[in-house]
């Protein structure tokens, strides 16, 4: 025993007399992790968000979160003696004296960005490989509850410099809160400490954004991970891989490497788009005045989309009884996202409710072995991809000479229209892919040899597939649709009757396939060559 | 043949293929030079971001391709830290992927579900403890901490109650009064009918009292937009028309929509537009909306000259302005 094994031995002794560690240890540094690149998704979330709360903790030191008026005499002189709030001042000071202020300024913006892109690239990960089934609905309603946070942990995070473009999206908040019927006005006042911009919003939102938000975010990470652990990774269909084992490779030391390799990795990318990519160059826009406006206006990509909604919203408002409720508000800014993050919440439990399927799922389904959920997946996406668009419609018209009216009327028709054609064709396209693999199990891989034959009639030779491969292509299970009674004992239909009815519709539909390939069609191929 | 379809079968895990360097130990050299040489690149990236901070200028810039100029010292430091982060993860990765065991491991899962047995004990310790509590036969004492708990509950809702106060009639009211001056924003000088040429526009604010100060409060509720046209341009009702002077019409800047500034006017088509969120006013046509989502025109401000010749409001507004609430009547 070398000296260092005995300091390192004695070490590890002391924490386990006092802890029982070793045991705990001992198993799960060999916790077997299955490899797929789109695992690393979730990883790229935790490894931002790592690296906001860094940066984040750095800017806080400069930064003044105070609505106070001050003049500026700072080093950028183009704003030299013009009035600014205390936090775009500082916010100025970080980007122009601190040594590499601006550098964290932007990884932190930039980390917050790709915080954003990694949270829904994840969830569509999830969604539709149907990782959130049974047993992982808690994981999923966690996720989508990060997602919603990250969404105002964001927003609120670019409205604390308090530069003309931020202070419009406050505006903008502002707007929406007090178009909540009843209470909106109360709600307003007291988040703003009175009248419209007052000085007490900023140092509020501070607090929310470096302390509440994100101890809240700590905690649901912890319970995320923690999940993930005990239940154990998913793992994609494959030969050798079952519903009752996980194949991968072991923590330590593979998973440590690669793991912790890996987050040193995204802070590297963050810090070279810190170093290259200049974001949100606050400086340009100048200090926030309710008078002024820079056209052009944006706000981050994952807000993009609702303030999509809100400007292909019709110009509705009720007028009744001495009071107004703004439905151009309301709808787009409350009513539809409310609706689409609680069905996003609610999916494994309805999707469960309409297939009768009430089992554990630890293997990972290929999108086209489940043609109705990704068909939904993609009408979602393509109406919050239409509403993205259409965020950006003054830029778009720009760019490329149209004008407003045909965004915005495009828009305003391709959100109801295209989902659903997006459900029909992602809908064809898995059935066909389907069909796709069956003739591949069945007839082999075309190789494009063509072979004259002595009869003169030219043919493709087929090569058979690998075992693995058609394995990986038939494993899935197909499922039945529900068969459940739609006249009761007495042959009479009752509500109850009703509701089985229905869910007997939607399984149906959900049922759609095309036969899996098996040995025994395998089997009369052969006889009939 | 039977009428049992029979599945394809699984193969099981495929055999593992071993890589160059488990065999090769010129191969695992390399591989172990390599990881070395990253890790080494990481290191002169941290020197990079040390050099930069301490001996490149604040003020220096330098132009990179594509980038354009940009501030020497904050490249520096952004790159090195880059470099150094980016070469621990990349040697990391490839030490695991080359050096170490790429062997899969299959392990086991077990079910979640506890044992019936488990479960009825667990149902049995509830039971058991509530009972001993006794939280069923003491209804007086579930009913009391019921009530205790619920008040207790109004407790931080009670505490923010200072957080603002109550609106009353703030949102109503901005503050334009009959005979107020409009001044220019910025430079607070009054104005004349003839500063404003056909086709100009200009940002005014109410002309503040002597030592009175102007907050961004105000700024957000009186700013208020000069546009003057020919007259005959014009569509306006008769009492509309009677609150422009001379062709200049006065609307509140702020939208009705959402609260932003409406500042972009176009002055072919007479149309102001809401960056925002695209509402395109008509001002010919006392600012009706003509397109996107504002719903209400933005509110009028009845304007004249005062003796000396200056605009001045010749009454508040008539409506509240900006974006609508609860008890905004029209």
């Amino acid at each position: 025993m070398t000296a260092r094994e005995r300091i390192a031995g004695n070490v590890a002794g002391y924490v386990d007399d006092r802890t029982g560690a070793a045991k705990w240890m001992k198993k799960n540094l060999t916790k077997v992790f299955p490899d797929h690149w789109s695992f690393l998704l979730g990883e790229i979330c935790l490894y931002s968000f790592v690296i906001l709360l860094l940066s984040g903790t750095f800017l806080t030191f400069w930064f003044d979160p105070s609505q106070r008026e001050v003049i500026y005499d700072g080093g950028y002189l183009p704003l030299s003696g013009v009035k600014m709030s205390a936090a775009y001042a500082s916010t100025l000071h970080i980007s122009f004296e601190v040594r590499g202020g601006l550098l964290m300024r932007q990884i932190h913006h930039w980390a917050a960005l790709i915080f954003m892109v990694g949270i829904v690239v994840h969830l569509l990960r999830v969604y539709f490989t149907g990782a959130f089934r049974k047993p992982r609905e808690f994981n999923w309603i966690i996720g989508v509850g990060l997602l919603t946070l990250g969404i105002v942990e964001g927003f609120l995070g670019y409205s604390l410099p308090d530069d003309l473009l931020s202070g419009t999206g406050i505006r903008i908040a502002e707007a929406i809160i007090q178009a909540v019927p009843l209470v909106g006005s109360y709600i307003a006042f007291f988040a703003f400490g009175g009248t419209f911009p007052g000085e007490a919003f900023i140092p509020r939102i501070y607090t929310v954004h470096v302390l509440l938000l994100p101890g809240i975010f700590l905690a649901l990470i912890t319970v995320h991970l923690m999940l993930v652990w005990y239940q154990k990774h998913t793992q994609f269909p494959g030969p050798g891989r079952t519903e009752k084992n996980v194949v991968g490779y072991p923590l330590m030391p593979v998973y440590m490497a690669k793991a912790g390799g890996f987050f040193f990795i995204v802070f590297g990318v963050t810090a070279f788009l810190g170093a290259v990519a200049s974001i949100n160059p606050i400086w340009l826009y100048g200090p926030y005045t309710p008078g002024q406006i820079s056209a052009g206006s944006q706000p981050d990509w994952y807000m993009g989309w609702l303030d999509g909604l809100v400007r292909m919203s019709p110009p509705l408002e009720t007028h009744a009884f001495g009071h107004t409720i703004s439905w151009n508000i309301l709808l787009p800014g409350l009513i539809l996202p409310g609706i689409m993050f609680t069905g996003l919440a609610l999916y494994p439990f309805i999707e469960s409710w309409a297939t009768g399927d009430k089992r554990e799922h630890h293997l990972l389904d290929r999108p086209r072995n489940v043609p109705n959920r990704t068909a939904i997946g993609a009408m979602a996406l393509t109406f919050t991809l239409v509403s993205l668009l259409n965020g950006g419609n003054d830029i778009i018209a720009q760019q490329f000479n149209l004008t407003i009216n045909q965004m915005m009327w495009f828009s305003r028709i391709g959100v109801l229209v295209l989902p659903p054609i997006a459900f029909i064709v992602t809908k064809r396209l898995c059935l066909s892919l389907q069909r796709a693999d069956r003739d591949l199990v069945l007839h082999g891989r075309e190789t494009g040899r063509l072979v004259r034959m002595p009869n003169g009639e030219f043919t493709e030779i087929h090569e058979p597939i690998s075992a693995e491969k058609a394995w990986l292509l038939t494993s899935h299970e197909q499922i039945a649709p529900l068969e459940l009674p739609e006249l009761d004992s007495a042959g009479v239909r009752n509500p109850g009757v009703l509701k089985n009815k229905l869910r007997n519709r939607i399984s149906r539909a959900a049922a759609v396939a095309v036969p899996k390939a098996t040995e025994t069609d395998r089997l009369e191929l052969e006889d009939h060559h | 043949m039977t009428n049992d379809i029979e599945p394809i079968k699984d193969p099981g895990l495929p055999a593992h293929v071993h890589r160059k360097a488990d065999s090769d130990p010129i191969a695992a050299a390399r591989a172990e030079r390599q990881v070395a040489i990253l890790f080494g690149l990481s290191a002169v990236g941290t020197l990079l971001l040390i050099y930069s901070y301490i001996f490149v200028k604040n003020d220096k810039f330098i132009f990179i391709p594509i980038i354009g100029e940009t501030g020497a010292q904050q490249l520096g430091i952004g790159m090195g830290m880059a470099i150094a982060l980016f070469c621990i993860g990349a040697g990391a990765i490839h030490w695991a992927k080359t050096l170490m065991p790429d062997e899969e491991v299959i392990a086991q899962r077990h079910e979640f579900r506890s044992d019936d047995e488990d479960r009825a004990e667990f149902v049995k310790t509830v039971k058991a403890g509530a009972s001993a509590a006794g939280l069923g036969r003491r209804p007086l004492i579930k009913r009391s901490l019921g009530l205790a708990l619920g008040l207790s509950g109004l407790t931080p809702l009670l505490l923010l109650r200072d957080l603002g106060p109550l609106p009353k009639d703030n949102l109503q009211k901005t503050s334009w009064k009959a005979g107020m001056r409009l001044v220019t924003d910025p430079g607070d000088r009054p104005i004349r009918p003839e500063d404003l040429e056909v086709g100009a526009v200009a940002q005014t604010l109410p002309q503040l009292a002597p030592g009175e100060e102007r907050t961004l409060n105000n700024i957000g509720k009186d700013a208020v937009l000069l546009i003057r046209l020919r007259p005959e341009e014009f569509n306006l009702t008769a009492e509309r028309l009677s609150w422009t002077h001379e062709g200049i019409i006065a609307f509140s800047k702020i939208c009705s929509h959402m609260g932003c500034a409406v500042a972009l006017y176009e002055q072919q088509t007479k149309h102001l537009l809401c960056p925002c969120h695209q509402s395109t006013f008509d001002v010919t046509r006392a600012a009706k909306v003509i397109f996107g989502p504002a719903a209400r025109p933005l509110p009028q401000l009845n304007i004249t000259v005062d003796a000396e010749g200056f605009l001045v409001a010749r009454t508040p507004f008539t409506e509240p302005i900006g974006p609508s609430f609860w008890e905004r009547s029209s």
